[in-house]
């Protein structure tokens, strides 16, 4: 049976970008808040110090910072029809683990998303009227303008020491900016990475045929950078091991030395590590959360009575805690009714792959992970889908993030898989090669969802969580064209280089747990005006359960063509504020159903 | 340049190694680690790496039919030749050898509870076996198949062209084991040949960072933030550094 701990204030379940924000922005309110976070505390050094930072094999390939699937992992089929199977090995997803999260191994790319992704379904409907929207489709508007969010994307911009170039400040262009960006108040705080080879070659082709090309926005410093908060942030020594790695030089934005340390400062924070929540408890009736049940390091269950929860944990693992808590109506498939694990989406990737002779360098070991130059023309509805008849789109981009030899080795379509031919397109094309990709926005449909196994566990005796997801052909579509058109874009790197050969990368057909694509997996608990299409409010605050708020990107009703931390980071603000000057002051819903 | 030096210097070496492995061939006795460790001794006269404790030869995990197996079959995926190192000379099979041993193999980051299904290839490995009992199990059938239809021979007793074409056979399903899924295991081996080959040289392949040298990847403590722009374009001398040169 479980401890029954002393009641505290507020319980924040997980350590990572939003669970830390919360915690330090609350830290004011002096109120007893618990932080419990399932993995171990880490720290820059010695975490995450030279050399042995540097390690492919141990943080890339055997994934050191990310979840132990061995003991919590969830079950995977493409379709209702089929029988769902554990992700038995971590593969097309990467969520963290220990203090800091996932904000200690991406690789910071750090996007606003686009006024219309606010506002995805009004302005389709607009544009192009109801029918161009499928039947099995649930395109969902947010609650949460992106003017109602400006100002806390800044906050997390400016938070982050995010370097890039602004292109739309208060409704005036900005050159060499991305001109379709929202109007943001003021400038990045700090200017762009320096550019490679690469960024150089895809700007100029770009251009020509007439796309705006701008710095990717990247939570990796490009300067030694004080924040509004006082934190120093190191300069970037753009080493290559980004993505998957702690940085050693505070560069990369996390939440574990920028946030952490301020939450501390509230004597009556407390963050518990190996501390894995089981479940959320609630009264008789599932409308009031009276706290949480945990295992400590020593594996000991304990209660911890709580007056508040926030759930903070991965988007997926707070949908796994809320359906197991009981926290809200989980969606059913058959009836299309219900809200938890309703709206699962992801992102869909291609994009292609550009060979050159060997007089043209790209030295791809020298990057960091934000470190590249993007185009927005090819995004959400920045183009004309008329013709198309899809709807959403994608960031395309050329990134120079890393080129350790693992796991980049471009080789042209044809090479053997092993042998001298194999060994001698390797050496060959290793440093004389880029990749133009595209991060395709995913839709919501009625048959993508997660919901709870019926016959795996977890290595506490929980049900693990049930993920049902495919592509549809809307997402299909869109992404075979714009992988077309990043084959144009390396086309027109002939005339800048000597280009040997354009390889289209095929966006897939089918969804596959195994090859890695992107952690960026949203839905699940989406927020809304509606409590029969969405799980939490505006403010991020749960229908039917108010004093437990559920943070992060299991909130967005649909996934958009690029990096989602940005509106997660700002949401999380935007959130606390909420809790801190409303719903502290008088506990209770902040929005009437 | 110094990637020119270096590699000429390699050169000897390699020579070297040649000699030994034709005494001892992959079907020999003598576990590849003994040559290629000689050669790395002699390699170690410079000052700096004298401190280095050279990796200790032989197997921890593999039985010796094992251990002839897996030579014989990182010399189909990494052969020696004039581009670089072969996985062998480079310590690859020593590589699988101690990840098998350790967490790797013993199952850490994987989730072995029942019940067990083949399922789709979206779903991913579902073999209820680490990787280590997968190795195991594997390498005894693909020693079948070859004994069954190469004149009793095993894999490693095969020419190098006879087992670049079993290996194929099965990655392409053309060929398959007593009851084991050939196609998961080659590209398993595969996997952690192309690992041991690459990984910083702690691990015991990759010896003497000689596959970083063979593409120019300058390994680890890269700092690049003013290199990028004056090397844009343009080649660059690069000193190669592993884990252990930055411990010392």
């Amino acid at each position: 049976m479980a401890t029954r701990l002393r009641p505290v204030d507020i319980v924040i379940v997980g350590m990572g970008w939003t669970g830390a924000i919360l915690a330090k922005e609350l830290a004011e309110t002096g109120l007893k808040i618990v932080a419990l976070e399932r993995g171990g505390p880490r720290q820059t050094d010695p975490d995450f110090q030279e050399p042995h930072k540097d390690d492919e094999l141990r943080y890339a390939i055997r994934t050191e910072l990310m979840q132990d699937v061995q003991r919590e992992t969830l079950t995977f089929r493409n379709g209702a029809g089929e029988t769902a199977l554990p992700m038995r090995r971590l593969g097309s997803f990467l969520p963290g683990e220990g203090v800091g999260g996932a904000g200690v191994h991406w690789n910071g790319v750090t996007w606003r998303w686009l006024p219309w992704d606010h506002q995805a379904r009004t302005r389709t409907v607009e544009r192009y009227g109801r029918r161009i929207i499928p039947p099995e489709m649930n395109l969902q508007d947010w609650p949460v303008s992106y003017a109602e969010l400006e100002p806390y994307y800044d906050k997390f911009e400016y938070m982050c020491g995010v370097s890039g170039k602004a292109g739309n400040i208060a409704g005036h262009l900005q050159p060499g900016g991305n001109p379709f960006e929202g109007a943001r108040r003021r400038d990045y705080p700090n200017p762009p990475l320096p550019q490679s080879h690469a960024g150089a070659l895809f700007d100029a082709a770009s251009r020509a045929l007439g796309y705006h090309p701008f710095p990717a926005p990247a939570a990796n410093a490009s300067r030694a950078y004080v924040n509004p908060d006082g934190v120093q942030l190191g300069a970037c020594h753009l080493c290559g091991f980004c993505e998957r790695f702690g940085c050693e030089a505070d560069a990369k934005a996390s939440p574990h030395f920028l946030l952490l340390p301020l939450a501390r400062r509230n004597r009556d924070f407390e963050l518990r590590t190996h501390a894995r929540v089981l479940k959320v408890d609630l009264d008789a009736a599932r409308r009031r959360a009276t706290g949480v049940t945990y295992l400590d390091v020593r594996g000991r269950a304990f209660e911890q009575p709580a007056e508040l929860v926030i759930l903070a944990a991965y988007a997926l693992n707070n949908v796994h805690l809320m359906l197991l808590s009981g926290i809200g109506r989980p969606y059913d498939p058959r009836t299309r009714t219900g809200v938890v694990g309703r709206n699962y989406a992801y992102q869909i990737g291609g994009g292609a792959t550009v060979f050159f002779d060997e007089n043209t360098w790209i030295h791809p070991y020298m990057g960091a992970g934000g470190l590249g130059v993007a185009i927005d023309d090819l995004s959400a509805d920045n183009f004309d889908h008329g013709r198309f008849g899809f709807i959403g789109g994608a960031s395309v981009s050329c990134m120079s993030s890393s080129g350790r030899p693992i796991q980049a080795r471009p080789v042209p379509n044809g090479t053997p898989s092993w042998g001298s031919a194999w060994k001698a397109a390797v050496k060959r094309h290793y440093n004389h090669t880029l990749g133009i990709g595209l991060q395709g926005s995913v839709n919501a449909y009625d048959r993508n969802y997660l919901d709870l196994d019926p016959t795996y566990r977890d290595a506490f005796g929980r049900p693990l969580l049930r993920m049902t997801f495919d592509f549809h052909d809307n997402e299909k579509r869109m992404a075979n064209h714009i992988a077309d058109e990043c084959v144009r874009i390396g086309e027109a790197m002939r005339g800048l280089g000597n280009v040997l050969q354009v390889q289209r990368g095929a966006p897939p057909a089918r969804y596959s747990i195994v090859p890695y694509q992107s952690t960026h997996n949203t839905g699940g608990a989406v927020m809304g005006t509606n409590p029969q299409t969405s799980a939490v409010n505006r403010y991020l605050q749960s229908w039917d359960v108010p004093n437990v708020f559920v943070t992060g990107a299991c909130a967005f009703p649909q996934n958009a063509g690029r990096n989602p931390t940005g509106p997660v980071g700002a949401l999380a603000y935007w959130a606390a504020e909420a809790i801190k000057t409303r719903y502290l002051r008088r506990p209770g819903p902040l929005v009437r159903a | 340049m110094s990637r020119d030096s270096a590699s000429a210097g390699r050169g000897v070496d390699r020579r070297h190694f040649v000699a030994a492995a034709g005494a001892a061939g992959f079907a020999g006795a003598l576990p590849a680690g003994a040559p290629a460790l000689a050669q790395h001794g002699g390699h170690g006269a410079a000052p700096a790496r004298a401190a280095a404790s050279p990796p200790p030869a032989g197997y921890v995990f593999f039985m010796p039919p094992e251990a002839r197996f897996v030579e014989a079959a990182v010399d189909v995926f990494i052969p020696h030749d004039d581009v670089g190192p072969g996985g062998v000379e480079a310590g690859v099979p020593a590589f699988i050898d101690r990840q098998l041993a350790g967490a790797f193999g013993r199952g850490a980051g994987l989730y072995l509870q029942g019940p067990f299904a083949d399922g789709a290839p979206t779903q991913g490995y579902q073999l209820p076996l680490t990787p280590a009992e997968f190795y195991r199990a594997a390498i005894r059938e693909i020693d079948e198949l070859c004994r069954r239809e190469h004149d009793g021979k095993r894999f490693d007793e095969l020419p190098a062209a006879t087992r670049d074409a079993v290996l194929l056979a099965l990655r392409e399903g053309r060929a398959a084991l007593a009851t084991l899924p050939g196609a998961t295991f080659v590209a398993l081996l595969l996997q952690n040949a192309i690992e041991g080959y690459f990984a910083d040289p702690i691990y015991g392949g990759n010896r003497d960072m000689g596959a970083w040298r063979m593409i120019g990847f300058p390994g680890v403590g890269g700092m690049y933030a003013t290199a990028i722009e004056e090397h844009r374009n343009a080649p660059m001398a690069v000193e190669f550094r592993s884990i252990a040169d930055m411990q010392r």
